[in-house]
């Protein structure tokens, strides 16, 4: 599907995006609204510079990525077993299944206010968004993952006198793990929907979704936009380059991308 | 024995939980208030949906749903399909939609209240602006993948532009307009629990949630939590299964 580069397709391209930038600024000199409110593209970028020069929207970033990955770890590390359980002991399935399929529909920003309550406004709210966000994803690839390793290489393995963590690590995990970074990939997306959304609600100190809430209070809305557009680049970042360069260091190198399996 | 297994496991779990919670809110030496028993909880539950409020509040927040899934269904399909059936709109189209997509639709809530002030009509345009790119993006791949071989055996059968659009692009992309529009409709759902927070709405059941944590009102946001919940499985259960069913599996696309 991937063709090369086509001159014109960029120029087409191009031709989108100074299209909608002058819409913009001509809405934002109309005088429709005040400046505070649509700010013209030249004051944004000059926004946008100001924070990246002193350092704040870096700071902030780092601030929110914290929380994104400790709030991963800490959902990898339940989900994981708990995947690998569900799907090799029949019984373990039976336990959690019904009680995921009951936690699985209600949005993870639902719990804000709840674990505001119990655990006061700041980080653990937030990180625990995250973690409730980012665990559904991982624990239904893993289990799906780890049910989909071929059985006829656990026999031959079994047969050639593997034991079960011989197993485990040699066959189930590298056999289930294009699906274990595709939940990976997911739970990454839901992770940074749902930590914006707790900055927003639990108003931790520093953070992207901070500023953003901060700036309302102070009708700045160019530092809404330049934060929006980080926002923005850190997740087509990730999914771009960081999920890609593990896919084809692992699995596209052993051959089994999850496109010719899955 | 493994059936009656698979009924009392899953039984035994809830009971465990239930169990447990109810220990912690007894014995927990926690304030009733934010650690309410069992019998609070379903209580205020039974309460809230008999006097009108839970109802009201699923209406209104099923209204902005619908509202805001109408508006990103119809531009996402529009949109999809003209970027899939033209080059230069696709060339043109793609830059923009790859950009906006990732950004959580959430985090335009408060530049949203800053333009359109507080209420319905922003939280129904951002729901239905921010879940529009999925339907948008899947339904372009599906127009893209519909197989050039039927389009050329209807264009050999002498197939007008009209009767080619309608009797082979739209069902050929359908499985994937369809899988558009559950993702859509799922994300616009849980946008908008979390917008309704931030929107301060006149009802609604993340409103109900946000207004119940200004009174400590646990029992409160529990059974809303619940409700929505509940409301969560039956639009992905039923509404999605039972329109596949009777097209794309119908027509023997997918299986179901």
């Amino acid at each position: 599907m991937k063709k090369g580069f086509s001159a014109i397709a960029f120029a087409r391209g191009l031709a989108g995006v100074v299209v909608l930038l002058v819409v913009w600024e001509g809405f934002a000199r109309s005088g429709m609204y005040s400046t505070a409110m649509t700010p013209p593209i030249e004051s944004v970028a000059r926004t946008a510079w100001r924070m990246l020069a002193d350092g704040s929207l870096v700071e902030n970033a780092l601030a929110t990525l914290l929380r994104v990955f400790i709030g991963l770890a800490i959902s990898f590390a339940i989900a994981v077993p708990l995947g690998v359980l569900m799907a090799r002991y029949w019984v373990a399935e039976r336990i959690f299944q019904p009680v995921l399929s009951v936690l699985l529909p209600i949005p993870s920003l639902a719990w804000v206010p709840l674990f505001v309550l119990w655990f006061g406004i700041g980080n653990i709210a937030t990180i625990l968004v995250v973690i409730y966000a980012a665990f559904f994803p991982m624990v239904y690839s893993v289990w799906t993952g780890v049910r989909a390793v071929n059985p006829l290489w656990l026999r031959a393995a079994t047969v050639m006198g593997a034991d079960e963590a011989m197993l485990f690590r040699k066959v189930i995990w590298p056999g289930s793990l294009p699906y274990v970074i595709n939940g990976l990939r997911l739970s990454f997306g839901r992770a940074w929907i749902g930590v914006i959304g707790g900055e927003l609600l639990a108003s931790p100190q520093l953070g992207l979704g901070e500023i953003i809430f901060n700036a309302k209070e102070f009708l700045e809305a160019g530092v809404m936009l330049s934060t929006l557009v980080g926002i923005g680049a850190i997740g087509v970042l990730f999914e771009r380059f960081v999920f890609q360069a593990i896919e084809s260091v692992t699995v596209r190198r052993w051959g089994m991308d999850s496109g010719s399996s899955a | 024995m493994r059936r009656a297994l698979s009924i009392g496991l899953p039984l035994a779990t809830f009971a465990a939980i239930a169990a447990a919670w109810e220990i912690l809110a007894v014995y927990g030496g926690f304030p009733p208030k934010l650690v309410p028993g069992l019998g609070v909880i379903v209580e205020t539950f039974f309460r809230l949906a008999g006097n009108g409020i839970l109802l009201a509040a699923t209406v209104a927040t099923l209204y902005r749903l619908v509202a805001g899934f109408l508006f990103a269904a119809m531009i996402g399909v529009v949109v999809g399909i003209a970027m899939g059936r033209r080059q230069w709109i696709e060339d043109t189209l793609l830059p923009l939609v790859t950009f906006f997509y990732p950004i959580p639709g959430l985090a335009y809530a408060p530049l949203f209240v800053l333009w359109f002030g507080l209420g319905d009509f922003p939280t129904i345009l951002l729901v239905g602006i921010s879940s529009c790119f999925t339907v948008i993006i899947n339904t372009w791949k599906g127009v893209k993948t519909v197989k050039p071989v039927w389009l050329r055996s209807a264009q050999v059968m002498g197939a007008q532009d009209r009767q080619m659009f309608w009797r082979v692009v739209v069902p050929g992309a359908l499985p994937y307009i369809l899988v558009g529009l559950r993702l859509g409709l799922a994300q616009a759902w849980r946008l908008l629990i979390a917008v309704e927070m931030l929107m301060s709405v006149q009802r609604g059941l993340g409103w109900l949630i946000f207004g119940a944590q200004t009174f400590l009102n646990t029992d409160v946001m529990l059974a809303s939590i619940a409700t929505i919940g509940m409301i969560g499985i039956l639009l992905e259960r039923q509404l999605f299964t039972r329109i596949e069913r009777l097209t794309v599996v119908r027509w023997g696309m997918v299986t179901a």
